[in-house]
C-alpha cells in the first residue's frame, strides 16, 4: 500500500513539520511494515510553469519531425515575451496549455535545463512530458492541461510534484490498511490526533426502486450495494488532482469512471465495480457458477469457470468474477472521438457495485484463476462490510461532481444479517500477557482507538469494528493494547527455567562426529537435498535400485531435480566438482544431514481438528505418513590427502582414507566397526569396504574408491574415494561405555611374525586369528608390512605383524612369549591357512 | 725399571726426585692446556697419564724404595697425579662444551619453514553457530529438540493456527510433497519453519517446557545473495505458568547480547504470525552503518539497504489456539516462541556478504571458521 503524505494529511491533521520518515518510524513501531519512504520531486527545481502554445513551425530536413514553438509563459521568464522552444513531440496544438520548464530549472535525474542552440534555433527550455517530470513511466507524450489554467502558473504545485510516499507491506491481518482510511486511523492513533473518517458520509437509505439485484448465495455475498448514475459526460476527464493521486499510488489513470472507482477503493478500502448500465441485460444476480460456464474477463482472457466460483450475472450469463475481476461485456467503454462528428463517445450511465464477498471464496477464485487483483487482495484480507454504502456514495458524488452525471434516486442495499461479534476479555489480560500493568482505563481507551466499543468492568465486553475481522480472540485485543502502548515500553525480564538435562547423548555424538572429522582434516559442506534421476544414473545404479525410490516434490525449484536425496553422495560429489572448478584440487569434504526414504506404505497424513489435542492414534497416523528420515554422514576425498613438501613425498587420497574416515566416525560415536570386503555401487567392486557394527550383521555404510565408470560419468578426478554411513543405524544400540584397562608395569616382550597367505584372505581375518590364538598375554598387535612378490609366490601375500606380549602380574619369560606367539601362528594357520614366512 | 733394592735411597732414584716429579706434572698440565681438540687431549692423556708416562714410571719406582721412604715418595707422586687428573678433567669438560656448542650450531634449522603436512579441516560456520546458540540456551536450562524436515501439513500449518485458507499460508512459498500416486494430496510438505517442532515438543511433554530447535527449513525462493531455498532457523519455545511478553524480550536480548554483543540497539515491531498473538519482529541495528545511511543517499549502506535495521526474526506470545491444538491448557499456561534466521545472524556476526557462499561448499569459505565460532 502506497501512502502519499499529502493525501494522508486530509484525514489526520499531522503537525506541519512531520516528515515521511518520522511518520514511517511511528507506524513501524505500531506494526505497519513501512518498506520505503519515497521522496517525490526531491531533486526538482523550478521554474516549471503553465505555458500556452502560441505558434508551431514544423521544421523539415531532419531525421525526425521537429517543432519550433513560441509559448506564452506569462511573466515567469521575467520579460513577459513569448518563450522560444524547440520540441520533438507532436501531441499538442496551438492554443494548448502545456507545462514548460525554463532555463535554470533542474528536472529529476538530475537534469539541469539551460538555453541552447539546436536545429538552427534557440531553445530556451522544454515542453515537458509526464515521464520527464517523474510522474509515471507510461507517458511519453507532452502533458496537455485543461484550458482554464493561466500561463505562468507554478506547475510544481499544480501537479503536486513534491511529495513523500510511504510504501507499506501490509500483513494479512491488517486488510484495513490497504486503504488511506486504515492507514490514517493508525497515524491518528500514533500521534494521538482525531481521524476525519472518509467513510463517514450521508447516505440515503435503501429503497425499493434501486437497480434490481438478486443474491442467490448470501453466504458468498453478504452485502450488495448498487447505485446508478446517468448522464455522464464521456468527454469529462479525470482532474489533475485525481490523476496525480492515482499516479502516486502506481495506478494508471484510464478513464474518469474507472479512475473514480479505483480512487474510492484506495481511499476507503472498498473495491468497487462499475458496469456500463446500457450493456447490462436485466437484473444483476449473484450466484455460484454452473458447470461449463465461461466468462471473458476485463483482461480479455476467456476463463472456464469452476462450480465454486462466485459470479455476478445478468440475463446474458456471467458478467463478472465476483470480487476478482469484471467481465468484458459490460465494461466501461474508453472514451473515443467520433471521426465524423468530433464528439467524444463512451459510457454515459453506470451501475456502481459495492459488495462484500466471502474472503475464502475470493481467495480460492483468485488462486484458481491465477488472477490476484487489487480487489481480490482486499477481499481476501477482509473488507469493512459497513463501508460499502459510503464507498458507493463517494463514487456517486464524484461522478456527479466531476463527470457531470446525475445520481438516480434508487438505492439498492441487500444485506445478510450480521451477528454482532462480542469478545469477553479480562481487563487485566493485556497486563498478564505483557508482564506490565496498563490498568483498565488504558486498555479500554486503546481498544476504543482501534474502533472497538467497550463495556463492562473487570470483564470487558468488546465489540470490534467492522473493518477488523482479524480481531476474534482475547489475545488479539491484548495485542492491540500492547502494540499501541509500545513494545519498547514492555520491560524485559527472564523466566525462571527449571534445571535442564543438557544435551542428549545423541546430540553430543553428532557434535563429536563433526569435530572428529574436522580434526582429521575434513571440511564440512551443506548441500541441498534436491536431485533427479540423472544423479542416480551418474552413480550407475540399476533401474530397480532401492535408492531410486524417492520422495518427490509437487513444485520443485527445478524440474530436473524433483526428488529428495536418498544418499548424500550426489550433493557431496557436486561440491567436489565445484571446488575443483575453482582450483581447490586437494579435497577432503564431509556432510551430515537427513536422507528421505519412502516407506512401503504411504498413507495420506490426516488433518485432525485443532480445537483439541489430537488423539494418540491421530498422532501415530501423522507420523506414519512421514518418510523415514535418517541422519547420514558422508565424506569424499580427492587429490593429495597428505601434501608433498620439503619434508618429502606426500600421499594421494586412497580407499584406505575413506575407510579410516568411517572408523573415525565410529570412534567418535563410541561404536566399534567391523570392516569386510563389499560390492556396492557406486564403489569400485574390488575396493569397497562394507561397514558393520562389530558383533552384529548390521551394515551401516560403505567406504572406498568410486567405480571408474562413475568417476568418468561424473567428471571426477581418477581414484576419488567416498564413504557414507547411517548415523542412526550406527548408534542404534547406544554407545559403548569405555572400561578402565589394567595397566601393567611389567616389561613388554615383543615378537614379530611374517605370515604368507592367499592374496584373497582378508588381513582382518588373519589378525583376528592371531589375536584369538595369542590369548590374553597379547597386549597389542600391529600389521607393519604387506608384501607381494616372487619371494612369497604367485597369488600369495606376506603379512608382517609386531606382537606385544605382557602379563599383569609378572615378567614374561622368553619361553612364555614364544609359546604365545606360536599359538597365535597356529591359530592363523588353522583358520586362514597362513604359514610362517621362511619356515 | 729398577729392581727392589733395600739399600736404595730415594733421592738417589732420578725419577723420584721432587724436581723431576714437578717437571712431569707441569709438562702434563701444559700439554692438556695446549690440547685444542678432544683428540689432542686424548693423545696428551696417553702421553702424560699412560703406562709409559713419566709419572707412571716414577710411581713404579716406589716399590723398590726402603719402607721408610715409601710414604714420602708416594705422597709426592700422588699429589702430582691428582693435579694432572684434575687438569685433564677440566680441559676435557672445556673441550666437550666447545664441541657441543659447535655441533648444536651446525644442527640449526630454519624454523620458519612452512609445514602444512597434516591437512586442515573445519566445520561449517552454520553448524558451529547453531551449537553456540544451543549452548546459550542449554546453559539457561533449555533442552534441544528436533523434528523431521518432511513434515505433516497439520504440524507445519494447521496446528499453528494456519487453516487451509489462511492468507498466511500462501505467504510462505511451500514445497509440497507428492503422494505415492503422484498427486499433491499427501498431507506432507517440506517444513517451511521449525515451528512444528514446538507442536511436537508440546504433544510429547506437558509444561513446564523450555526447548530450542535448530534446523533446516525450505521455501521456494531462488538462490541469490540474500535468499536460499534451504536455510536454517533457530526456534525457541517456553511454556509455563505466568510466561509474559517481557520474558520473551529478556530472553531474546540475552541471546543477542551473548551472540553479537551489547553495542547494537534492538527494535521491537508489532507484526503478524498466526501462531503468536501478540506477535513481534525483532530488528538489530545495522552493524555497518548503525543507521547513518537512513535518508542519506550520499552514504548508502548495502548491508541494510539504507534502512538502518536488519531483521533478526519473528516471535511472540504463543497463541492460545496453538496451545489448545497441542493439548496444553491455555487457562493455566502461557508461552512465548521465537524463530530467528541463522544465515542472517552469521552474515551479521561474521561479515558474510553473500549467502551463496554458505551453500556452495567452497573450502576457502569454510576453513577460516575452524572448529568453533
Ligand atoms: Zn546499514
Amino acid at each position: 500500500m502506497r501512502v502519499p503524505l499529502s493525501w494522508l494529511r486530509e484525514y489526520v491533521d499531522l503537525p506541519a513539520g512531520v516528515t515521511g520518515r518520522e511518520l514511517a518510524a511511528k507506524l513501524i513501531r505500531a506494526g505497519l511494515e513501512v518498506e520505503t519512504v519515497e521522496q517525490l520531486g526531491a531533486d526538482l527545481k523550478g521554474p516549471l510553469v503553465v505555458g500556452e502554445v502560441l505558434s508551431i513551425e514544423e521544421l523539415t530536413g531532419f531525421k525526425k519531425p521537429i517543432r519550433h514553438c513560441f509559448v506564452n509563459v506569462g511573466d515567469a521568464n521575467g520579460t513577459g515575451e513569448p518563450q522560444e522552444i524547440v520540441c520533438g513531440a507532436r501531441n499538442f496544438a496551438v492554443g494548448d496549455k502545456v507545462v514548460v520548464v525554463l532555463p535554470g530549472a533542474v528536472l529529476p535525474g538530475p537534469f539541469p535545463i539551460a538555453a541552447r542552440q539546436t536545429y538552427g534555433h534557440t531553445s530556451a527550455g522544454m515542453i515537458c512530458s509526464a515521464r520527464e517530470l517523474g510522474m509515471g513511466d507510461d507517458h511519453d507524450g507532452i502533458i496537455v492541461l485543461p484550458s482554464h489554467y493561466e500561463p505562468g502558473t507554478d506547475a510544481i504545485e499544480l501537479l503536486e510534484l513534491v511529495d513523500e510516499v510511504l510504501d507499506i507491506a501490509v500483513t494479512p491481518d491488517r486488510g484495513y490498511c490497504l486503504s488511506m482510511r486504515g492507514v490514517a486511523r493508525e497515524a491518528a492513533a500514533a500521534y494521538g490526533l482525531p481521524l476525519a473518517d472518509p467513510a463517514l458520509l450521508d447516505v440515503p437509505p435503501a429503497n425499493s426502486y434501486g437497480y434490481l439485484v438478486k443474491v442467490a448465495d448470501p453466504a458468498g455475498c453478504d452485502r450488495f450495494v448498487a447505485r446508478t448514475v446517468v448522464g455522464i459526460d464521456p468527454a469529462a476527464q479525470s482532474p489533475i488532482w485525481l490523476q496525480r493521486r492515482l499516479q502516486k499510488m502506481h495506478v494508471r489513470p484510464i478513464s474518469l469512471t474507472v479512475d473514480i472507482t479505483n480512487y474510492v477503493m484506495l481511499e476507503v478500502g472498498q473495491p468497487l465495480h462499475a458496469y456500463d448500465k446500457s450493456r447490462v441485460d436485466g437484473p444483476i444476480q449473484v450466484r455460484r457458477a454452473e458447470a461449463g460456464e465461461v466468462l471473458t474477463t476485463l483482461d480479455g482472457q476467456k476463463r472456464e469457470l469452476s462450480a465454486e466460483d462466485l459470479l455476478i450475472c445478468d440475463n446474458s450469463g456471467p458478467i463478472g468474477l465476483a470480487g476478482v475481476m469484471g467481465g468484458a461485456s459490460t465494461e466501461i467503454l474508453d472514451p473515443v472521438v467520433d471521426q465524423e462528428t468530433g464528439a467524444v463517445v463512451g459510457s454515459t450511465e453506470v451501475i456502481i457495485e459495492a459488495a462484500h464477498f466471502d474472503p475464502v471464496a475470493i481467495a480460492r477464485a483468485a488462486k484458481r484463476h491465477k488472477l490476484p487483483s487489487e480487489a481480490s487482495k482486499r477481499f481476501e484480507r477482509g473488507v469493512d462490510p459497513e463501508a460499502s454504502r459510503a464507498a458507493a456514495q463517494r463514487a456517486v458524488d464524484l461522478l456527479v461532481l466531476i463527470a457531470g452525471g446525475t445520481a438516480e434516486a434508487g438505492v439498492t442495499d441487500i444485506a445478510a444479517p450480521h451477528p454482532v461479534r462480542t469478545i469477553t476479555i479480562a481487563a487485566d489480560l493485556p497486563d498478564r500477557i505483557a508482564g506490565l500493568e496498563y490498568g483498565r482505563e488504558t486498555v479500554a481507551r486503546r481498544l476504543q482507538e482501534v474502533g472497538c466499543s467497550v463495556a463492562g468492568g473487570d470483564l470487558l465486553e468488546v465489540t470490534p469494528p467492522t473493518w477488523r475481522p482479524d480481531l476474534t480472540d482475547p489475545n488479539d485485543l491484548a495485542e492491540e493494547v500492547i502494540r499501541l502502548e509500545g513494545y519498547d515500553n514492555v520491560p524485559a525480564r527472564m523466566p525462571t527455567v527449571p534445571p535442564g538435562q543438557g544435551l542428549t547423548p545423541v546430540q553430543r555424538m553428532h557434535r563429536r562426529v563433526g569435530v572428529a572429522l574436522a580434526g582429521a582434516g575434513y571440511v564440512e559442506v551443506h548441500n541441498y537435498p534436491f536431485l533427479g534421476e540423472a544423479a542416480f544414473d551418474g552413480l550407475g545404479l540399476a533401474a530397480d535400485d532401492v535408492r531410486r525410490r524417492t520422495v518427490k516434490l509437487v513444485n520443485p525449484l527445478n524440474d530436473e531435480e524433483p526428488a529428495l536425496r536418498t544418499t548424500l553422495l550426489p550433493g557431496l560429489l557436486a561440491a567436489v566438482r565445484r571446488n575443483i572448478g575453482r582450483g581447490n584440487t586437494d579435497l577432503a569434504l564431509f556432510e551430515t544431514g537427513l536422507v528421505f526414504l519412502p516407506e512401503a506404505e504411504q498413507p495420506v497424513a490426516p488433518r485432525p481438528a485443532v480445537d483439541r489435542r489430537p488423539s494418540d492414534e491421530e498422532i501415530a497416523a501423522l507420523n506414519a505418513a512421514l518418510p523415514h528420515q535418517p541422519r547420514r554422514v558422508a565424506v569424499a576425498l580427492t587429490g593429495e590427502r597428505l601434501p608433498s613438501g620439503w619434508w618429502g613425498k606426500g600421499a594421494p587420497a586412497s580407499w584406505a582414507d575413506a575407510v579410516e574416515a568411517a572408523r573415525t566416525v565410529a570412534r567418535a560415536a563410541g561404536v566399534e566397526l567391523t570392516v569386510r570386503q563389499g560390492q556396492y555401487l557406486p564403489w569400485h567392486p574390488g575396493r569397497c569396504a562394507e561397514l558393520l557394527v562389530a558383533g552384529t550383521d548390521r551394515v551401516v555404510g560403505h567406504a572406498g574408491e568410486l567405480h571408474p565408470r562413475v568417476v568418468k560419468a561424473l567428471h571426477l578426478p581418477e581414484r576419488t574415494v567416498v564413504a557414507e554411513i547411517d548415523l542412526d543405524l550406527l548408534t542404534a544400540d547406544g554407545e559403548l561405555q569405555a572400561q578402565g584397562p589394567t595397566v601393567s608395569s611389567y616389561p613388554v616382550a615383543t615378537q614379530d611374525v611374517a605370515l604368507i597367505v592367499d592374496a584373497a584372505v582378508p588381513a582382518a581375518e588373519v589378525e583376528a586369528a592371531l589375536r584369538e590364538g595369542a590369548g590374553e598375554l597379547l597386549e597389542a598387535i600391529r600389521l607393519f608390512d604387506v608384501f607381494t612378490g616372487e619371494q612369497v609366490g604367485e597369488g600369495k601375500k606376506s603379512l608382517a605383524y609386531a606382537l606385544r606380549f605382557r602379563a599383569t602380574d609378572r615378567t614374561l619369560t622368553a619361553d612364555e612369549a614364544s609359546a604365545a606367539r606360536e599359538a597365535a601362528v597356529a591359530a592363523a594357520l588353522a583358520s586362514t591357512g597362513a604359514v610362517l614366512r621362511g619356515a | 725399571m729398577s729392581a727392589p733394592n733395600k739399600s736404595y735411597d730415594p733421592v738417589e732414584v732420578e725419577a723420584l726426585k721432587p724436581e723431576e716429579v714437578e717437571r712431569a706434572r707441569d709438562e702434563a698440565v701444559a700439554a692438556f692446556a695446549a690440547a685444542t681438540s678432544l683428540d689432542e687431549l686424548k693423545q696428551a692423556k696417553v702421553a702424560h697419564t699412560g703406562d709409559r708416562s713419566a709419572l707412571s714410571l716414577a710411581n713404579r719406582e716406589i716399590g723398590a724404595l726402603p719402607p721408610h721412604a715409601k710414604a714420602a715418595a708416594g705422597k709426592l707422586i700422588g699429589q702430582a697425579r691428582g693435579a694432572v687428573n684434575q687438569a685433564l678433567a677440566k680441559r676435557q669438560t672445556e673441550l666437550e662444551a666447545e664441541r657441543d656448542a659447535r655441533v648444536l650450531v651446525e644442527e640449526a634449522v630454519d624454523v620458519t619453514l612452512p609445514y602444512d603436512r597434516a591437512p586442515r579441516g573445519a566445520r561449517h560456520p552454520l553448524t558451529t553457530l547453531a551449537e553456540r546458540i544451543e549452548d546459550t540456551f542449554v546453559a539457561m536450562g533449555y533442552s534441544i529438540a528436533s523434528g523431521p524436515e518432511v513434515e505433516a501439513e497439520w504440524l507445519n500449518f494447521d496446528a499453528l493456527n494456519l487453516g487451509p485458507d489462511h492468507p498466511a499460508r500462501s505467504m510462505q512459498d511451500t514445497f509440497f510433497v507428492a503422494a505415492a500416486d503422484g498427486s499433491p494430496d499427501s498431507g506432507l510438505v517440506m517444513r517451511t519453519q521449525t515451528s512444528p517442532v514446538q507442536i511436537r515438543s508440546m504433544l510429547e511433554k506437558q509444561p513446564p517446557l523450555y526447548a530450542v530447535s535448530v534446523g533446516r527449513v525450505y521455501r521456494t525462493d531462488e538462490l541469490d545473495a540474500t535468499h536460499t531455498p534451504v536455510f536454517r532457523q533457530v526456534e525457541g519455545i517456553a511454556v509455563d505458568e505466568g510466561i509474559t511478553f517481557g520474558d520473551l524480550k529478556g530472553t531474546i536480548e540475552l541471546l543477542v547480547s551473548k551472540l553479537i554483543g551489547d553495542e547494537l540497539e534492538l527494535r521491537w515491531r508489532p507484526s503478524y504470525f498466526p501462531f503468536t498473538e501478540p506477535s513481534a519482529e525483532v530488528d538489530l541495528q545495522c552493524f555497518v552503518c548503525r543507521g547513518a545511511s537512513v535518508g542519506n543517499p550520499d552514504a548508502p549502506c548495502r548491508t541494510c539497504s539504507s534502512e538502518g535495521w536488519i531483521e533478526l526474526g519473528g516471535c511472540g506470545v504463543v497463541n492460545p489456539r496453538v496451545l489448545v491444538a497441542s493439548g496444553v491448557d491455555p487457562e493455566r499456561y502461557s508461552g512465548f516462541a521465537f524463530g530467528l534466521g541463522l544465515e542472517r545472524i552469521l552474515m551479521n556476526r561474521h561479515n558474510v556478504a553473500d549467502m551463496r557462499d554458505m551453500v556452495e561448499g567452497d573450502v576457502r569459505f569454510t576453513l577460516p571458521f575452524g572448529m568453533e565460532i
